[in-house]
């Protein structure tokens, strides 16, 4: 039959079992957009590329599905380029969908012309710009199975306006002819019977869980893992859920923000076993001082990762739904007990760090503890939500003090550090989990980074609980300015006339207003059993620093435990 | 030190973009890159001259650049017995005065002229980049108008083809 190019991109989509898209209309994807209407398939406008391309990605960390957000040509497409920058760094399936001028036109400078391909090329795992329709199933199809399979990452297509209008007979390719693509599954078993070998020798091992656990949908096995062998785990920020917060073997997040339990056990380990991790500058600090004692053994499914920024005594690559269950069964075959596998004195000494030094605030009293405001909606949620967050002070006081329980229920820009993701990813996993509690951490300078899509949230109904963590300065920022440039508060206040409630109010959000931290628990109580979308503004003092901190350089069991606020 | 590397690409639109973003992106040094066709019509061969600290970063050049979905295959012929060539053209300043001492330069380096006329001439060389550079070196007392080199291309001794290693 023939179709038109634009219903061919909806033809592929049914096909790719896409259930939404996110996108934004223009010029250039006119044609598209009609093809939309006419096939009624689901489409969320948001009110700006950004918001698109960010719901995109919150829809795929919640589910693990491939999310697609449309744009059109110039303006559209350069948009999207944080969001697209977003996924890549923390290896999340997208596929962008712009539209591009005429092909005649491609390359004159036409109006809304941007050479996206060019532009995303170092954020993209691949792209493609589409010139002839005959392309276009092929296409299409290689898109979603590079973004989905190996190690994910976001593909960007851009598609020429004469394609969407063009014909074709359309046939959607069964298979994918990609010589150069590689999506390794299993690996050498071999190695895994090293790593057994080494875990039995060490002394003081450590797991080291990261995103690719949450990416691939292993916790269960990383749990099965540490209970049959009880070693202490460590987490990244993309990490968090694998393993309960709460789980004694837990230490906690490592890093520059890491718990002092988790930074000593890294510091004093024998044996460090990575899995699904990249060894980000946040979270070693200076290389060169990384678990200095520790032999490295690092599981992942990307070989560009290993040897990259630690150098790894033992790697084992492949997907860790191959590697982690043969993990499991070669250990337990073994019949060795937990007091075998992590000594005693060596449990009993994390244990001792845990106790020693757990998580304070250094704030005098008085004022809402930030800690609190997570503490409490942690107690009220049960680990059972989805928990977004933005970047900032508030992102990582979320990381230590929410209670995780569940795989992809932290949603946080964790390799780019993009403010603004939180608003528009928490409207990509509510409205692929309409069931779930979606709770959005932000603060009062990330909000406004996409606070349009309050807009996208009242409009479509979509229940998320945005908390404003309002500590009326760019806290992060002044955090850094306050211990390493003499307390020089260079344009890190938003101090003014802004009035969150006020805002969210006026785009058909409900507001709510903390102001004393006798009113906080009820009002969270209140605003979480709301059915609709609620933003509630919690005034928190402006300086409290986020602890404990490794100054950037320093090694990790140098920790800044208390703060010098004053 | 210095590493050659084979790398066959898919030849499709977009592939070399891909290639030269990724080599600035992780600010990997390449010293010459020469990419030209093959024996199959949809592949292209780009010898890859890189320069590294270690044998751990020539490992991520090798794998980052495996990664593109364009690349079919990467060997690297440091290690195996390879003829390694580039070709130069150079166009040297010569009038009638030194263009005999000129000549008898080009004939010690095996070189060719290619072009001559009343102010300059163009010698064309084709060896291994040392054998260049020294030919530039003692074209430099002649007056050098311009050089253009390919970059250097390489490839095994003995029967077994670089997508076969
Ligand atoms: C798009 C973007 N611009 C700038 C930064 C640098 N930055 C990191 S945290 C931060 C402050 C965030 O302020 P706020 O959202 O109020 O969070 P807080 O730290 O106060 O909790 C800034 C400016 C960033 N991460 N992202
Ligand atoms: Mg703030």
């Amino acid at each position: 039959m023939k179709m038109l190019g634009a219903e061919v991109v909806i033809e592929c989509l049914k096909a790719e079992e896409v259930d939404i898209v996110f996108g934004y209309p223009g010029g250039a994807v006119l044609t598209l957009y009609d093809a939309l209407f006419k096939t009624d398939f689901p489409h969320i406008l948001t009110r700006h590329e950004q918001g698109a391309v960010h719901a995109a990605d919150g829809y795929a960390r919640a589910t693990g599905k491939t999310g697609v957000c449309f744009a059109t040509s110039g303006p559209g497409g350069t948009n999207l380029v944080t969001g697209i920058a977003t996924a890549y760094m923390d290896s999340i399936p997208l596929v962008a969908i712009t539209g591009q001028v005429g092909v005649s036109l491609i390359g004159k400078d036409s109006f809304q012309e941007a050479d996206i391909c060019g532009i995303t090329t170092p954020i993209t795992k691949h792209n493609y710009l589409v010139k002839k329709i005959q392309d276009l199933p092929c296409v299409m199809k290689e898109a979603f199975y590079i973004a989905r399979t190996g190690r994910p990452g976001p593909v960007l297509i851009d598609i020429s306006k004469d394609v969407f209008n063009d014909t074709l007979d359309f046939v959607y390719p069964e298979t994918v002819c990609l010589r150069g693509y590689r999506s390794l599954f299993a690996g050498d078993s071999n190695q895994i019977d090293l790593v057994i070998e080494a875990l039995e020798k060490a002394e003081k091992p450590v797991i080291f869980v990261g995103g690719g656990v949450n990416l691939s949908g292993t916790a269960e096995e990383v749990r099965r893992l540490v209970d049959v062998t009880g070693i202490p785990v460590i987490s990244s920020l993309m990490g968090l859920g694998c393993i309960p917060s709460d789980a004694s073997e837990h230490l906690g997040m490592v890093g520059m923000h890491g718990t002092y339990a988790a930074n000593m056990a890294t510091i004093d380990c024998d044996l460090l076993m990575g899995i699904g991790v990249r060894f980000d500058d946040r979270v070693t600090s200076l290389v060169q001082n990384f678990a200095p004692e520790a032999m490295i053994i690092h599981f992942d499914i990307d070989p560009a990762e290993v040897n990259k920024n630690v150098r790894a005594d033992f790697k084992v690559i492949g997907d860790l739904r191959w590697s982690l269950p043969l993990l499991c069964e070669k250990i337990a075959e073994r019949n060795m007990g937990k007091e075998q596998w992590a000594r005693a004195d060596w449990v009993g000494l994390v244990q001792e760090w845990k106790r020693e030094k757990p998580l304070a605030s250094s704030l005098p009293a008085g004022g809402i503890r930030p800690q609190a405001v997570i503490e409490k909606v942690s107690e009220l949620t049960q680990g059972e939500s989805i928990i977004v967050t933005d970047v900032g002070q508030h992102q990582m006081w979320t990381a230590q003090s929410y209670n995780f329980n569940a795989q992809r229920s932290f949603l946080t820009s964790g390799g780019l550090g993009t403010m603004g993701y939180g608003l528009p990813a928490a409207i990509g996993a509510q409205i692929t989990l309409p069931e779930k509690n979606v709770i959005l951490f932000t603060g009062d300078g990330s909000i406004m980074m996409n606070c349009q899509e309050l807009a996208t949230l009242a409009d479509n109904g979509l229940p998320v609980k945005i908390i404003v963590m309002n500590n009326q300065v760019l806290g992060m920022v002044n955090q850094w300015q306050r211990m390493f440039y003499g307390k020089r508060y260079s344009h890190s206040s938003t101090k003014g006339c802004t009035d969150f409630v006020k805002l969210a109010e006026a785009m058909g959000v409900a507001g709510l207003r903390v102001t004393k931290s006798e009113e906080l628990d009820t009002v969270l109580e209140k605003a979480l059993k709301m059915k609709g979308p609620v933003l509630i503004d919690v005034l928190l003092p402006e300086t409290e620093d986020v602890l404990p901190m490794v100054a950037p350089g320093g090694r990790l069991d140098q920790m800044v435990l208390r703060g010098i606020i004053g | 030190m210095k590493y050659t590397l084979a790398v066959l690409v898919e030849n499709r639109p977009g592939v070399l973009t891909h290639i030269s973003g990724l080599i600035s992106r992780r600010a990997f040094n390449i010293e010459s890159i020469a990419a030209g066709p093959t024996e199959e019509v949809d592949t292209t061969r780009i010898t890859i001259g890189v320069e590294v600290e270690d044998e751990f970063e020539l490992e991520q050049v090798v794998n980052q650049l495996s990664k593109l979905v364009n690349v079919i295959k990467i060997a690297n012929l440091t290690y195996v017995d390879s003829i390694q060539r580039e070709l130069a053209l150079i166009k040297v300043r010569a009038n009638k005065a030194n263009r005999s001492e000129l000549v008898d330069v080009v004939e010690i380096f095996r070189a060719k002229i290619v072009d001559v006329n009343r102010e300059t001439l163009v010698v064309e060389l084709s060896g291994e980049e040392s054998k260049i550079d020294a030919l530039c070196e003692v074209l430099t007392d002649f007056g050098i108008i311009e050089i253009v080199r390919t970059g250097r291309i390489a490839v095994s001794r003995g029967p077994v083809a670089a997508k076969d290693m």
